[in-house]
């Protein structure tokens, strides 16, 4: 009996030991643990494979789609003033469903309802353009997502799902990058999994994606059935770890080994 | 969509020895790779960049499948004259891009 309260409460210990939250001022991006050659990758607006979708994305802008024959920017002019901060403030509460909604599901949700066009598949190349045009604007702004007092419900599911353990290797986020952040895993750095440049380059997909793949990929990699793109939950998780990375400057469109 | 990123120094002073950067978007399908079904996915890449000034070629490069999508090709040259870079990237499947980018050499 004593001895199984020597390991309740030695369990108890190492459970405040591990699972604690990295302190605001140990907090690093993702672009502190790369290489220098692929630091300058991302530095430089001409080597940032990145900017191509930023490229694409901004004519996207101006394109008329959908039976509205609108623009994005018919209504909200020019991004580089409308658009500015935006992207750090998302997932977002969107009033119409009452939930958070991440910045494509908010294109896909201006281009359903304000020019009524057929919304974008996720990872398709466009809304990845549009997103990363609209992310871009918003480089060096400090992160305000989960700010909002409505998301604090969805903030605190995306929580338990950032810290619940499962798939088959029976692994939380936070087993790793809050626990073994400083570590590496076959070969690669463990970083923290602040999410400053999203929609990303990661040299290893040899193309632009979002946080959901990436999250996803994160999910598989534990063994665990990943979610739907555009789930719920995916989307709390979304906006769990943007608010965890709060005050941390945006760099999309960042590259990522 | 394709586009295309330069970087090539706007002004230069004669003799100076410039870098010209360049990033192309393609997805370089290496002609290896096998579809769910068993197929293979054809080949499609960029074969051939050249870069020009004033007309006359001054950078060439031939290129072939295990190359990263979107290349990006660097290389140096002197500034001789002011005038203009013209780059063209011909490609599987009637790929061919162009853009250019002005230097004023003093």
């Amino acid at each position: 009996m004593r001895f199984a309260s020597v390991i309740a409460i030695a369990l108890l210990v190492a459970g405040s030991v591990f699972a604690a939250e990295i302190p605001q001022a140990e907090r690093r991006s993702g672009y502190d643990f790369m290489k220098p050659d692929t630091k300058a990758m991302q530095d430089e607006d001409t080597a940032n494979p990145g900017m191509l979708w930023v490229l694409d994305g901004e004519g996207l802008w101006k394109r008329k789609a959908g039976a509205a024959s609108k623009a994005c920017s018919d209504c909200h002019g020019d991004a580089r003033t409308s658009m500015k901060g935006v992207a750090a403030r998302y997932p977002a509460f969107d009033k119409a469903t009452g939930r958070p909604i991440d910045l494509e599901q908010r294109i896909n949700s201006c281009r359903t309802n304000q020019q009524q066009a057929t919304p974008l598949p996720f990872e398709s190349r466009e809304l990845l353009a549009l997103t990363a045009f609209v992310a871009r604007q918003s480089k060096g702004a400090a992160i305000e997502a989960g700010s909002d007092p409505q998301l604090m419900p969805f903030l605190a599911k995306g929580r338990d799902l950032y810290m619940q353990r499962q798939g088959q290797l029976n692994l939380g986020c936070t087993n790793c990058h809050d626990d073994n952040w400083d570590k590496r895993l076959a070969g690669s750095a463990i970083t923290q999994g602040h999410p400053t440049g999203y929609p990303l380059y990661r040299l290893e997909w040899q193309s632009l994606g979002s946080l959901q793949r990436r999250l996803r990929a994160c999910i598989t990699g534990i063994r665990a059935q990943a979610y739907d793109y555009g789930a719920p939950e995916l989307v709390e998780l979304e906006l769990y770890v943007m608010s965890r990375a709060r005050g941390m400057p945006m760099e999309a469109p960042a590259v990522r080994p | 969509m394709a586009s295309a990123l330069i970087n090539v120094p706007a002004k230069a002073r004669r003799g100076d020895i410039i870098e010209i950067k360049t990033l192309m978007s393609h997805v370089m399908e290496t002609g290896y790779r096998h579809m769910a079904s068993g197929e293979l996915v054809p080949r499609d890449i960029i074969t051939n960049f050249t870069c020009r000034f004033k007309g006359s070629e001054i950078f060439r490069a031939d290129l072939f499948p295990a190359i990263a999508a979107n290349p990006f090709i660097t290389f140096f040259t002197t500034a001789t004259e002011s005038g203009k870079f013209e780059f063209e990237w011909i490609g599987d499947q009637g790929f061919s891009e162009t853009a250019s980018a002005s230097i004023t050499v003093e």
